[in-house]
């Protein structure tokens, strides 16, 4: 089951860059929460800091609390146990292109030492079932190479690559971003799917994405988080001016 | 007037190219034949022989030497383009390794003589062995990290977003992606490193005889062929030139497999 | 903006699309949980990895330093009995125990310079015509043929210039080079075929291919807005290349040049094999001389007391530093011009 995320003064920073300004929040489990905003709006940079993707940028430094299911990321464990415990799924599908559709789902398994045949083999055969990839792949999993496949399946192919792991909560940058309107309503079906046995944060700069997808919408500017409350609210009647000219498309 | 300079100028540089290879095939292949593979070098004044010991020596060294250098240069390799990416040691680093590349290779012949040969008071196939791995450090360097620094970001963020250490993402996800051009690289030094002989005349020295003991003297094509051409006798002249043949054919075929690699997109598949 | 209300699980599977299997609670799913937690965080072997990688990087300077430093050590003998005047002496009598290194400066020095008169005019014209004229599918052939040329071994040249190209010289070339240039004192007879002469035309032929393809590579590196500026102008196409190409491109081509100096000073086989190893100095290019690089090849085995050898290697030493001095003013004029972007020499 998925866990909640409670997110206590966040600050990050690139280089002398303050892109992230002290940012509350409370992600509850099993929900899709969306994130919305304008490009450069530090949304982006909020998931990177839920999995301590964001050092990964020497330049890059962040302080505050990151509570994933009681548990805080930044103080009482490693990036690399974190990032197991939280899946990430990226703006452009980015298989690994030597792996086959077999092996690159298996990658994060196997990547860490994980050796049992049979035990693989249900993985991967039970995460691509859950992105949606199962009856589209099946016949030729180690013989075509995860690059392949077109940019609506790599990025199912990458779904499944995270959900292997069995990750606690999936962060998705801008998923969809890169994909033609048929692929984007597949992922958008999975994230229905998902979030049952995961919670999920999305985010997105498709309006219409949050309001389908998630129970939950933050809407960030300039590193902050203006708001942050039930999506209907966000976008039926939103309690900040910033967010209504934005839902409405006067500046974004 | 001034296209026909160019182009005058570019038959005068093909030219020479075309005359070795004729030479050599003309020359070499006549003198080819099993003895050449299977027979050690005859003794002056008789007919025969070959130099089957001074490939297996070439064989033992490119091994040392592989063993030494590959290893060493694609770690610093990872290192200029993984950890050190944009810092002024990796600056320095890269320079430095340019200017290696450029050290005269009796240069380094005497650097590892001194180093090794005297102290040990003896030749030795590991003296020349380290010689010949040294030189090949910085042009696997380079090629790797240019490699490296083609390998698409994304891909490593995937790597690193499942939780796989940075060692292991490094390894099995960015170095596997770049793998045929790294190869391409090593095999560049390789061939580099295959033809050299002055870093082997004061380290390896060369033998007439069977030897892969690596604390003994040990022949290399090239220093036979060099010793071959400066005798007096037409037989080793011959020797030297089918030498010479082999030397090439050997270093043709690993620059065309290069190129047919690079050719095809070192990167294939890569997003 | 039109809002639909988030559906419901349950709305989403009555209407699956893509193919969705109804989702089943894993079984193995905590077994994988619990094998990744017990996995830890590898940071000792993270930092190891590390390390090891910049150990090996830093190699690269233990490297010159242990160079230099053997070099220096093991040449101590003459560097403290003879000082700068090693470089300045011109006798060298290894029976009595003096050293002069001058006569092979001169020779490195005048072979080299041989070569560049020789080699820069053809690999600058050869970059013109592959980047400007050459057909394209003849351009493939001919920079894999001139990739080729700087894949053969010194010593093949050498083997190749002993018995094909001194001959050519002795026979054909260098008679005529007395009777047309004799007056300059340049080419003197008596000719023997190798010699200064011969090391330098050779040299020429091998760092032809380096010249012409970093040359290539910066005119290429040339943008075209450049060309089509000079066009516009009304030039023709040589004013183009001369004024819009090698105008722009003509640091980089120094560069390139400086590069294929470096080569040339220590390049040793080929220079050893043909040069016909005299410590004198003449001013005919057609006598036998010796070049710092080919003084070592020929007589450092033969080199049996101490102050012989240390006197070869001192000579090593001087060409260590100088081709060190060559190379980094050369990487730091192609850096200039691919401002940062390397240029890659095999």
């Amino acid at each position: 089951m998925g866990v909640s995320i409670e997110v206590t003064s966040l600050n990050a920073w690139y280089g002398t860059n303050h892109t992230l300004l002290d940012i509350t929040l409370h992600i509850a489990a099993n929900e899709a929460t969306a994130l919305i905003g304008p490009s450069g709006c530090g949304k982006s940079t909020f998931v990177r800091c839920l999995n301590r993707m964001h050092e990964t940028n020497p330049i890059a430094r962040v302080t505050g609390e990151v509570k994933v299911g009681g548990q805080d990321i930044y103080s009482q464990t490693s990036a690399v146990e974190v990032r197991r415990r939280i899946g990430m799924v990226f703006q452009r599908p980015n298989p690994f292109p030597t792996m086959s559709i077999y092996d690159n789902v298996a990658s994060g398994l196997r990547l860490n030492g994980f050796r049992n045949r049979r035990v693989l083999d249900e993985v991967v055969e039970r995460s691509l079932q859950h992105a949606a990839l199962w009856e589209e792949v099946k016949d030729d999993l180690k013989r075509k190479s995860g690059a392949s496949l077109s940019g609506g399946q790599q990025q199912r192919l990458c779904i499944a690559r995270a959900l292997a792991v069995d990750p606690e909560v999936l962060l998705m940058d801008e998923p969809a971003s890169a994909l033609d309107p048929v692929s984007t309503a597949k992922i958008e079906d999975l994230i229905f799917q998902l979030k049952v046995q995961y919670t999920i944060v999305i985010v997105t700069h498709n309006m219409q994405q949050a309001a389908r997808v998630a129970e939950r919408t933050g809407f960030f500017l300039n590193g902050k988080l203006i708001e942050f409350d039930s999506t209907h609210k966000i976008f039926t009647n939103p309690s900040d001016k910033r967010t209504e000219d934005y839902i409405t498309g006067r500046f974004g | 007037m001034a296209s026909a300079l160019a182009v005058l100028a570019t038959v005068l540089v093909i030219a020479p190219l075309v005359a070795i290879f004729i030479d050599l095939v003309y020359k070499g292949a006549s003198s080819l034949d099993l003895n050449f593979f299977t027979k050690i070098p005859a003794p002056v004044g008789e007919t025969g022989g070959g130099m089957a010991n001074s490939i297996v020596g070439s064989g033992v060294l490119l091994g040392l030497a592989s063993l030494l250098g590959i290893p060493v240069g694609i770690a610093a390799g990872i290192y200029l383009a993984e950890y050190g990416r944009g810092t002024k040691l990796s600056t320095v680093v890269r320079f430095t390794a340019d200017v290696l590349n450029g050290v005269p290779s009796i240069v380094m012949g005497i650097a590892v003589y001194a180093l090794i040969v005297a102290p040990m008071k003896g030749f030795s196939a590991f003296a020349g062995g380290v010689a010949l791995g040294i030189m090949m450090v910085p042009t696997v360097a380079r090629t790797t990290e240019e490699m490296l620094l083609m390998v698409p970001h994304s891909i490593r963020e995937a790597a690193l977003g499942l939780g796989v250490p940075t060692w292991r993402a490094m390894l099995s996800i960015t170095l596997k992606t770049a793998m045929p051009g790294v190869i391409t690289g090593c095999m560049l030094a390789f061939a580099r490193v295959a033809g050299e002989t002055a870093p082997l005349l004061f380290t390896a020295f060369g033998n007439q005889f069977w030897s892969t003991n690596l604390n003994q003297p040990i022949s290399a094509l090239p220093l036979q062929i060099y010793v071959y051409a400066l005798s007096p006798y037409d037989e080793w002249h011959r020797l030297a030139w089918a030498g010479s043949l082999v030397l090439i054919a050997l270093i043709v075929i690993a620059v065309s497999l290069v190129r047919y690699v690079t050719s095809r997109g070192v990167l294939k598949g890569a997003s | 903006m039109r809002i639909q209300e988030p559906r419901t699980p349950r709305a989403a599977a009555a209407e699956p699309a893509g193919g969705l299997t109804p989702v089943a609670v894993p079984a193995p799913a905590s077994q994988i949980r619990k094998f990744l937690q017990s996995r830890g965080s590898s940071s000792l072997a993270d930092s190891t990895f590390r390390w090891l990688m910049v150990l090996c990087a830093l190699s690269i300077f233990g490297i010159v330093a242990l160079i230099a430093t053997e070099l220096v050590s093991s040449s101590k003998l003459t560097l403290t009995k003879f000082g700068m005047k090693f470089f300045f002496g011109s006798a060298w009598d290894p029976v009595n125990a003096d050293f002069g290194a001058l006569p092979f400066i001169y020779g490195t020095v005048v072979s080299s310079l041989v070569a560049l008169v020789i080699a820069v005019p053809l690999a600058v014209g050869v970059a013109v015509f592959l980047t400007e004229m050459c057909p394209k599918a003849l351009r493939g052939i001919l920079s894999f043929l001139t990739e080729l040329l700087a894949a053969i071994p010194s010593v093949v040249y050498g083997l190749w210039a002993i018995f094909v190209l001194v001959p050519l010289l002795r026979l054909y070339v260098n008679p005529l080079l007395i009777k047309t240039l004799g007056w300059t004192g340049l080419f003197v007879a008596p000719d023997f075929g190798i010699g200064m002469f011969a090391a330098g035309v050779i040299l020429a032929i091998m760092i032809l291919p380096i010249i012409s393809s970093l040359t290539r590579e910066v005119m290429t590196a040339v943008p075209h807005t450049q060309r089509e500026a000079v066009l516009a102008l009304g030039a023709t196409r040589w004013e183009m290349i001369r004024m819009g190409v090698l105008r722009n491109a003509r640091i980089g081509i120094v560069g390139s040049i400086i590069l294929g100096l470096g080569r040339a000073l220590g390049e040793t086989m080929a220079v050893a094999m043909v040069i016909g190893s005299s410590p004198t100095i003449s001013k005919s290019l057609l006598a036998p001389a010796a070049t710092m690089a080919s003084v070592i090849a020929n007589e450092f085995a033969e080199a049996a007391d101490d102050t012989y050898r240390s006197a070869l290697i001192e000579i090593g030493l001087a060409l260590f530093l100088v081709t060190i001095v060559v190379n980094m003013l050369a990487r730091l004029l192609m850096w200039a011009v691919t401002r940062g972007a390397p240029a890659r020499v095999t």
